[in-house]
């Protein structure tokens, strides 16, 4: 589309598990083992996946929260992956972050004011106008009333308390925003007001969104592009609209068939349709050899249990890390629908259940 | 509360004009927002509970004694070290008169023996008391909550030696050390009096060892809030560390560490007490109500006055600071039940 503004290749975060007095290392959680993302100017990356899959962790990462283990971030042209705390603060400017909790996100002991005005006085940025009229301007363009300047965090509902979340924000003017599960904590009518406050501010202060998030309808919503990610891994990149109509990778045709029909009469034909995965996902400490998806995909064969399939561009402009990415024909084999490949899956899955191993 | 968005447009260009004291009432919107504070929702609270408003009162008197005791006993015109052998059955022992020698004179009885004015020694041994129970939980405060805190924050190698250190001191001996070290220890030393040196030493020591009761909160409550998204926040924003903990954890941690210093304050006191008592508190000429209590024991069989007054005096004021920091803890925390 256009010039990447951050790059990620590779990343992997361990988080290590220590044992005994000498607190030496016995094991180590992958919550992110190696992931490629590129995330365009202008443009919005969602994130999806599964609780567990490591999405928050590369976020963290990604805003340098977190040290990553391995790997390498690239963001505007900068290597960030191990910066100093000198040139970090100064890139904090430039990449900011919208936390899940809005209970948990602002500070109970602070006025609205003191929260929104942080950023301001921890980065030293000027504010001619002086600071109160800069933090009420950040409040009237996230939707709340400038007045609540002295207001305390727990006289606003989750809704309000979201919006002092991206006013800090957008306090220091970022080019990017990695918004992590922003409105998985709201109630469902308030959840498309924020994220359609989030995709205003998008078209007015041309920001770069990194959205992660578990509600598949949310994402279809405000994403450019989507990731899919499985325990660690980025299973499948492409176009919204191609992913949530064509899904190549057998986790995100599950993943997919799992979104609910709204509508009542398509509804019967989609629940025939619904793949249904069996088991749980495995440990990220001891993940499967090969493929991570293979212990629970309809189409593992040998070759999944040995190698482990890069994300490679297909003819369609998917990038997949599957051996045998799922076609359209198996999609809509047989006239009607999906149902062939679901019906494949179950067989598939039935003989999985008889004999385990 | 909420004036509607045209309202606060209009309301809005007026008020940064016209308002150089932010918050104050503005007359042309007739009332201004103002958010309430976590601590005015206390206060309201507080104020409900009479029986821990009672004893913040008492509270707020004993310091107030504490502080005036001087002018307090000069004004009422017995000085502490005044004898009164008129007053004393020389035969006895015991002071003329019955429950103590009590007149209007004398409103507490005299001493035995000596004769001197109980309630002028009651009054100076409130201040004793007082000094040292507060600063000697200013001490266990301010240790606790910047051990407590560093213990919390930094985790790792920190947290294992300061948790260690914890747990050491609220093992050990805490009476048996006091009174091996104010015997090796000079009657007085950096030019203070017998009384001061004293209470220095009382405060040194009871601060010393009250510090981990307040560090183990301040840890444990460190190590809930700093998983709180608020503190990953401030670091996306680029805060330093003593930003992190003054700024952002500190004001969180203001409730507990001042529940848990008003409630070793009353345990201090009667560990003051306990320690005059013993003979290794305030020295024999100087007042204390432990040391009073010491006296007492020779007497109480034939006039048992003396006892009650010192002890009565312990009991009350250890009352009320319990009930006052109960009534504070549920004015600050009232999910803590």
């Amino acid at each position: 589309m256009s010039t990447p503004l951050l790059e990620v290749t590779g990343l992997q975060k361990h988080f290590p598990i220590t044992a005994g007095l000498l607190r030496r290392q016995v094991a180590a959680v992958r919550a992110v083992d190696g992931i490629d993302l590129t995330v365009n100017k202008g443009e919005t990356l969602g994130l999806v996946g599964e609780s567990g899959c490591g999405k928050s962790t590369a976020g963290r990462l990604i805003t340098r929260i977190l040290e990553p283990t391995g790997g390498t971030v690239t963001f505007d042209g900068q290597d960030i992956t191990h910066i100093k705390r000198g040139p970090l603060r100064d890139l904090r400017r430039d990449v900011q972050m919208i936390f899940q909790d809005p209970y948990s996100s602002l500070n109970p002991r602070h006025t609205v004011g003191t929260i929104v005005s942080a950023p301001l006085q921890i980065q030293k940025i000027p504010t001619p106008q002086g600071l109160k009229k800069a933090v009420q301007e950040l409040l009237e363009l996230v939707g709340l009333n400038p007045e609540h300047y002295n207001r305390y965090p727990h006289e606003f509902s989750g809704g309000q308390r979201q919006r002092i979340g991206i006013a800090r924000a957008l306090a220091l003017k970022p080019k990017m925003i990695v918004a992590d599960e922003p409105v998985s904590a709201l109630d469902v009518s308030i959840q498309a007001q924020v994220v359609n406050l989030l995709d205003d501010l998008q078209r007015e202060l041309d920001l770069t969104y990194l959205f992660i998030a578990h509600d598949l309808s949310v994402v279809r919503h405000i994403s450019d592009r989507v990731a899919v990610m499985y325990l660690g891994k980025v299973v499948e990149v492409a176009p919204r609209d191609d992913l949530y109509a064509h899904p190549r990778h057998p986790y995100t045709v599950a993943l997919m068939s799992a979104v609910p029909v709204p509508d009542p009469s398509r509804r019967d034909k989609a629940q025939r349709e619904r793949v249904l995965l069996t088991g749980d996902v495995p440990s990220p400490i001891d993940p499967p050899s090969g493929c991570r998806f293979r212990t629970r995909c309809w189409k593992a064969q040998d070759v999944c249990a040995s190698e482990q399939p890069p994300l490679t561009v297909l003819a369609d402009g998917h990038q997949v890390a599957c051996h045998f990415p799922v076609s359209d024909e198996e999609q809509h084999a047989a006239g009607s629908g999906r149902s062939a490949a679901a019906a494949q899956a179950r067989d598939k899955i039935a003989t999985v259940v008889a004999d385990p191993e | 509360m909420v004036s509607g968005p045209g309202a606060s447009l209009s309301e809005e260009s007026t008020h940064d004009v016209a308002d150089p004291a932010e918050g104050g009432v503005n007359s042309t919107t007739g009332k201004a927002i103002e958010g309430r504070s976590l601590r005015q929702i206390a206060w309201r609270r507080f104020k409900r509970d009479r029986v821990a408003t009672a004893g913040g009162a008492f509270v707020g008197f004993l310091v107030l004694v504490a502080i005036f005791a001087t002018p307090i006993v000069s004004l009422i015109g017995h000085p502490i070290d005044a004898f009164n052998n008129d007053l004393i059955d020389p035969t006895l022992g015991l002071p003329l008169g019955s429950f103590g020698g009590i007149s209007g004179e004398h409103w507490l009885g005299v001493e035995p023996t000596s004769g001197r004015d109980v309630f002028s020694r009651i009054i100076f041994g409130a201040q004793t008391s007082i000094f040292v129970a507060f600063l000697a939980a200013l001490v266990s405060t301010i240790l606790g909550a910047i051990l407590g805190l560093a213990a919390g924050f930094m985790g790792g190698w920190v947290d294992a030696v300061v948790s260690r250190i914890m747990d050491f001191l609220l093992a050990f001996p805490q009476l048996l050390f006091s009174i091996a070290l104010v015997s090796v220890l000079p009657d007085s030393f950096f030019g203070l009096d017998g009384r001061l040196s004293r209470m220095a030493v009382l405060i040194g020591v009871i601060g010393f060892f009250g510090w981990p009761y307040i560090g183990r909160i301040v840890r444990g409550q460190v190590l809930s809030l700093r998983e709180r998204e608020f503190i990953e926040a401030s670091r996306s924003l680029g805060a330093r560390t003593g930003r992190i903990l003054f700024r952002e954890l500190l004001p969180n941690l203001a409730a507990p560490i001042l529940v848990y210093t008003t409630l070793i304050i009353p345990t201090n006191i009667i560990t003051e007490a306990s320690l005059s008592f013993l003979g290794v508190g305030i020295e024999a000429p100087n007042p204390s109500w432990g040391g009073m209590l010491y006296d007492a024991k020779s007497y109480y069989q034939s006039d048992p006055t003396y006892m009650i007054i010192p002890g009565v005096c312990i009991f009350i004021t250890v009352l009320a600071f319990n009930l006052f920091g109960d009534g504070l803890r549920d004015a600050l925390d009232p999910k803590a039940h």
